[in-house]
């Protein structure tokens, strides 16, 4: 902690005096009140917030949500709205895998969609994506799992649309009016901290249990990296463009549509992008509240250990997500053609012909032959039991049990569990004390007071031992994690080609949706504690190898060189020179880690483990909203105290190194 | 593509008529799943009859706790597994609040609370007794648990009150829960390998007792409102200081919109109902025989006529 201190004061351009003083201070009484509590003198209403003074906030919101509910008509209005979302869902659910609902012309037969798939790949990235695009398309048929990928499917085809929609519009209202910008950015930080979980029960509440109440939570969810792309796309606009767009005498309208719009495409598209790919991982997760799809399935093998079948989900997951990610990352990069006067129809538009004439070739095709409409039961190449064997049989030799039993054994009961101990014998009031000491060396006086207050918010939840024991699973995983990445990132920074693969490697593990994490945790650890600190440490090393590696990489050759002629070492000119300049962009990463690993920490909450995550998951089976708004928001004032703090110190240091 | 919508309009509208004379809605009837094997079979089964009869059906997976408020709005039609011990509470509140109704019981006696395998016993040779358990909580210790025992709870949804009840009878147990029922019979699959004890949550009826006999342990017997008023139960300041019912029903429920909307189903459902080895072989179909659910169902159904045939006409 002192390390720190010191360096903010001698980088940061303008400490603010006292600052490491009234920190040490801090830290001081801290360590005293702990120390005072180990000698068994300490009031217990100093070690803990005494349960009577816990107000009851839990009863105060459920009383306030079901005031607004039922008495204000929310219900009546959401449940009006539900209708129509139904109705949305079950066309597209009747289009993609045959509901027996309105326009009644599904399924559409799934030659037909890979080879449509296919068409829009090689519009946007010629062969290799449309290779990638069917190819993902025709696995998922051949393995079996057709219908549930398209139940996942369909629901995206809603959610995704409604998200862009809604995020592009007040994206735009953020961006025109200045009250709505900062009446947004607080709600929208929050909403980007906050668990999951929270989204789900009063979704389901005003949704209708099923894929409504999923799609609703699924868009919320996906919002707010569409309206911060779409500001940050519009604020960029360049003076000439929108004078050019002056004028030629456009109006208000005309010049959103064809100056700003246009001119914003690029961050508007990388905002679609976001947007598909939490839509995909989310949707996987609300199999929690019973959307059914892939979640759903992977869900029920995971949780029956056939770990082989959940492979094979989990496998047409991750082709599904690299396949949306790759396509629409590749329609931000492309161009808009432009064509000559006159160019034919058909030659303006020959892919979307193309993809037509492939579509309804297959779509004829399957009704002469039904097995390229639709592959039943028994027709598939799935090898989910054999997996599943095979799987047993590798973790029931005698090496390998001896190996995750001793990790098992020796993290648990040498490192976790006493750190996990530790952590919950420091008094209520010297945790918080630590926390704004760190806060205030860190970052300043604004973002001691906030974790103050947020941590004091915590405390007074009455879920405190439980937050700990969140917080502790998300240290011991980030610190972990730190352990195994740093090194891999500063060996791979070294050379560019390995850079670049571990970069590749990086982005395309980003895609993933969370759930699949948990799956080779399970499939090694079972269901330990060890399996939820191993899901958020993979988790969590992603961005940590990432931003080190990217870092490292954009130090300024000058400063490396200078360091190469004054004689440096290699180990000295990574220590002295690289690491210091790269370690505001190395914070960033450390951050994201932090924010990935309190996301994880709540889902791991299905493998079992005895923190708030375990109590958000339970709220899910009753309609206590209250306690599921509360536990949602300590893990929210958690996760940004963190992500406040070191988000200015990553920026003061950027600017004192002059790197802005 | 016109040629394929009007085939499947066509095929549509030949669907609908031959439901249309029946005096049910046409709308779907929705079944609610859950995650446990022989209601998810029985949901099957229940489901492959209505369809036999030209009943719409649709599944919807749902919470098991948050269902009877879904079904109190509509939004699902029936449940087919209301156990006692489990649902019981939720069952009542439901109840209380209107828009739900109770189709009568199956023929079958439940009984769900914390088990052990038989060879446990040789271990700790004081059971079924809970003081006794209490007193080798040691045997059952885990690398995560440290000196207490570890008590292996059903999924957090299934609100069992584990927790509750280790604090309100002062026990050295820590309650973890599973994250499936699978789980539980895996764990106990693992433990029967080299004889380990273990305790777990489980019920009857259920197909792993024909695989694993084992017994319930006796806790202070169920008293009415246990779950309600501190002073019911041997600890006066707890709630949950007693034992789950041992001699629980398993009911049937429905939407009280179900009779009018679907006449026809709803005279089936009050005549389901189902035994306790009935119940275990639908769980066994999937849990030891890994079926499909409806395979299992079909293939039940296949070789039970002579018992459903009698609801249906």
């Amino acid at each position: 902690m002192s390390d720190n201190v010191d360096r903010a004061q001698k980088q940061v351009a303008a400490p603010q005096f006292g600052t490491a003083t009234i920190a040490f201070a801090m830290v001081g009484l801290a360590v005293l009140l702990t120390l005072v509590q180990y000698a068994g003198a300490l009031p217990e209403w100093l070690h803990r917030v005494p349960e009577a003074l816990v107000p009851n906030f839990a009863g105060w919101l459920d009383a306030i949500f079901s005031f607004v509910k039922d008495d204000l008509g929310l219900l009546a209005l959401t449940r009006f709205l539900t209708e129509g979302l139904e109705w949305l869902l079950d066309a597209s659910a009747n289009i993609f895998f045959g509901k027996r609902r309105w326009p009644n012309i599904g399924p559409i037969p799934w030659t037909a969609l890979a080879a449509a798939v296919a068409v829009v790949g090689y519009y946007l990235g010629g062969w290799r994506l449309a290779l990638m695009g069917g190819g993902t398309f025709i696995w998922t048929a051949l393995i079996g799992q057709w219908k549930i990928a398209m139940q996942t499917l369909s629901v995206l085809a809603i959610a995704a649309p409604l998200a862009f929609v809604i995020g592009l519009s007040l994206g735009i209202a953020a961006w025109k009016y200045a009250w709505v910008d900062r009446a947004i950015k607080p709600i929208l930080s929050v909403l980007q901290t906050l668990p999951f979980f929270t989204y789900l029960l009063p979704a389901v509440i005003f949704f209708k249990v099923g894929p409504t109440a999923g799609a609703v939570a699924t868009t919320i969810y996906a919002i707010p990296p569409m309206i911060l792309m779409t500001t940050l796309g519009l604020q960029k606009v360049s003076d000439e463009v929108v004078e050019a767009g002056k004028m030629s005498g456009c109006s208000k309208f005309q010049m959103l549509r064809y100056v700003y719009l246009p001119s914003a495409r690029t961050e508007i598209l990388v905002g679609v992008n976001q947007v598909i790919m939490l839509c995909l991982a989310m949707v996987v997760l609300t199999a929690f509240i019973g959307m059914p799809g892939l979640g759903a399935k992977l869900l029920a093998m995971m949780g029956s250990f056939k770990l082989g079948r959940s492979f094979e989900i989990g496998v047409t997951i991750v082709l599904l997500a690299v396949t949306l990610d790759r396509m629409s990352k590749a329609w931000v990069i492309k161009q808009p053609e432009h064509f000559e006067r006159d160019t034919p129809f058909w030659k303006r538009h020959q892919m979307l012909l193309l993809g037509l004439v492939l579509f309804v070739f297959f779509t004829l095709l399957s009704w002469v032959m039904p097995i390229a409409g639709e592959i039943g039961r028994g027709q598939d190449f799935s090898q989910g039991k054999e997996l599943d064997n095979l799987i047993k049989w590798f973790l029931n030799i005698d090496w390998v049990k001896a190996t995750t039993g001793f990790l098992r054994a020796f993290l648990n009961v040498k490192v976790l569990i006493p750190f996990r101990n530790f952590m919950l014998s420091i008094p209520t009031p010297a945790f918080i004390l630590l926390v704004a000491a760190f806060a205030l060396a860190l970052a300043g006086r604004k973002q001691a007071i906030y974790a103050l207050v947020f941590f004091g918010f915590v405390a007074l939840s009455g879920w405190w031992d439980r937050a700990i024991i969140t917080l502790y699973s998300v240290t011991a995983a980030v610190a972990l994690a730190a352990l195994i990445g740093l090194p891999i990132a500063i060996l791979a920074a070294r050379s560019e080609a390995w850079a670049k693969r571990m970069l590749l490697i990086c982005d395309t593990a980003q895609t993933f949706p969370s759930f699949i994490y948990l799956i080779p945790a399970i499939m090694l650890f079972g269901i330990t504690d060890i399996a939820v600190i191993f899901s958020i440490l993979v988790f969590a090393m992603v961005p940590l190898i990432r931003y080190t590696i990217e870092g490292l990489r954009t130090v300024p050759p000058e400063m490396t060189e200078a360091a190469d002629m004054s004689g440096a070492t290699s180990w000295q000119k990574l220590w002295n020179v690289q690491i210091p300049l790269a370690l505001p962009t190395m914070a960033v990463g450390f951050n994201q880690a932090i924010m990935f690993a309190f996301f994880m920490v709540i889902i791991a909450a299905f493998i079992g483990t005895q923190d708030l995550g375990q109590e958000l998951q339970r709220t899910l089976a009753g309609t206590d909203l209250g306690k599921n708004f509360v536990l949602g928001i300590c893990v929210a004032l958690m996760a940004l105290t963190f992500d406040l703090t070191i988000m200015k110190w990553a920026a003061d240091k950027k600017r004192a190194m002059g790197l802005t | 593509m016109i040629k394929m919508t009007k085939a499947l309009t066509a095929g549509a509208l030949a669907l609908m008529s031959t439901t249309a004379f029946a005096a049910d809605s046409s709308d779907p009837i929705v079944i609610p799943i859950h995650n446990w094997s022989s209601q998810i079979v029985m949901s099957n089964v229940v489901g492959q009859i209505l369809e036999e009869k030209g009943n719409n059906v649709e599944y919807v997976t749902t919470d098991s706790q948050a269902v009877y408020e879904s079904i109190r709005l509509g939004d699902v039609t029936m449940e087919l597994e209301v156990w006692e011990g489990a649902f019981g509470a939720s069952f009542r509140a439901a109840l209380e609040k209107g828009g739900i109704v109770d189709v009568g019981d199956h023929n079958a006696v439940t009984r769900e609370d914390w088990w052990y395998p038989m060879w446990t016993k040789d271990a700790c040779p004081g059971l079924p007794s809970w003081e006794a358990l209490n007193d080798c909580a040691a045997i059952f210790a885990t690398a995560e648990t440290g000196e207490k025992g570890r008590y292996l709870d059903g999924p957090v949804d299934w609100l069992k009150h584990g927790q509750e009840r280790v604090a309100a009878l002062d026990m050295d147990f820590v309650v973890v829960n599973a994250g499936s029922a699978a789980a539980l019979w895996a764990e106990i699959g693992a433990a029967e390998a080299d004889k380990r004890p273990v305790v777990v949550f489980n019920w009857t009826p259920n197909f792993a007792e024909a695989v694993w006999p084992g017994e319930f342990v006796e806790f202070p017997a169920w008293e009415d409102g246990c779950d309600k008023d501190p002073a019911v139960g041997p600890n006066p300041d707890a709630l949950y200081d007693c034992g789950n019912p041992a001699t629980g029903y398993l009911k049937k429920a429905a939407w009280d919109g179900m009779e009018a909307k679907w006449p026809d189903a709803y005279a089936v459902l009050e005549k389901i109902s189902f035994t306790n080895p009935q119940i275990a072989q639908m769980a066994k179909l999937v849990d030891i025989d890994e079926l499909e659910p409806e395979d299992a169902a079909a293939q039940w159904l296949e070789g039970n006529k002579d018992v459903w045939e009698a609801w249906i006409n």
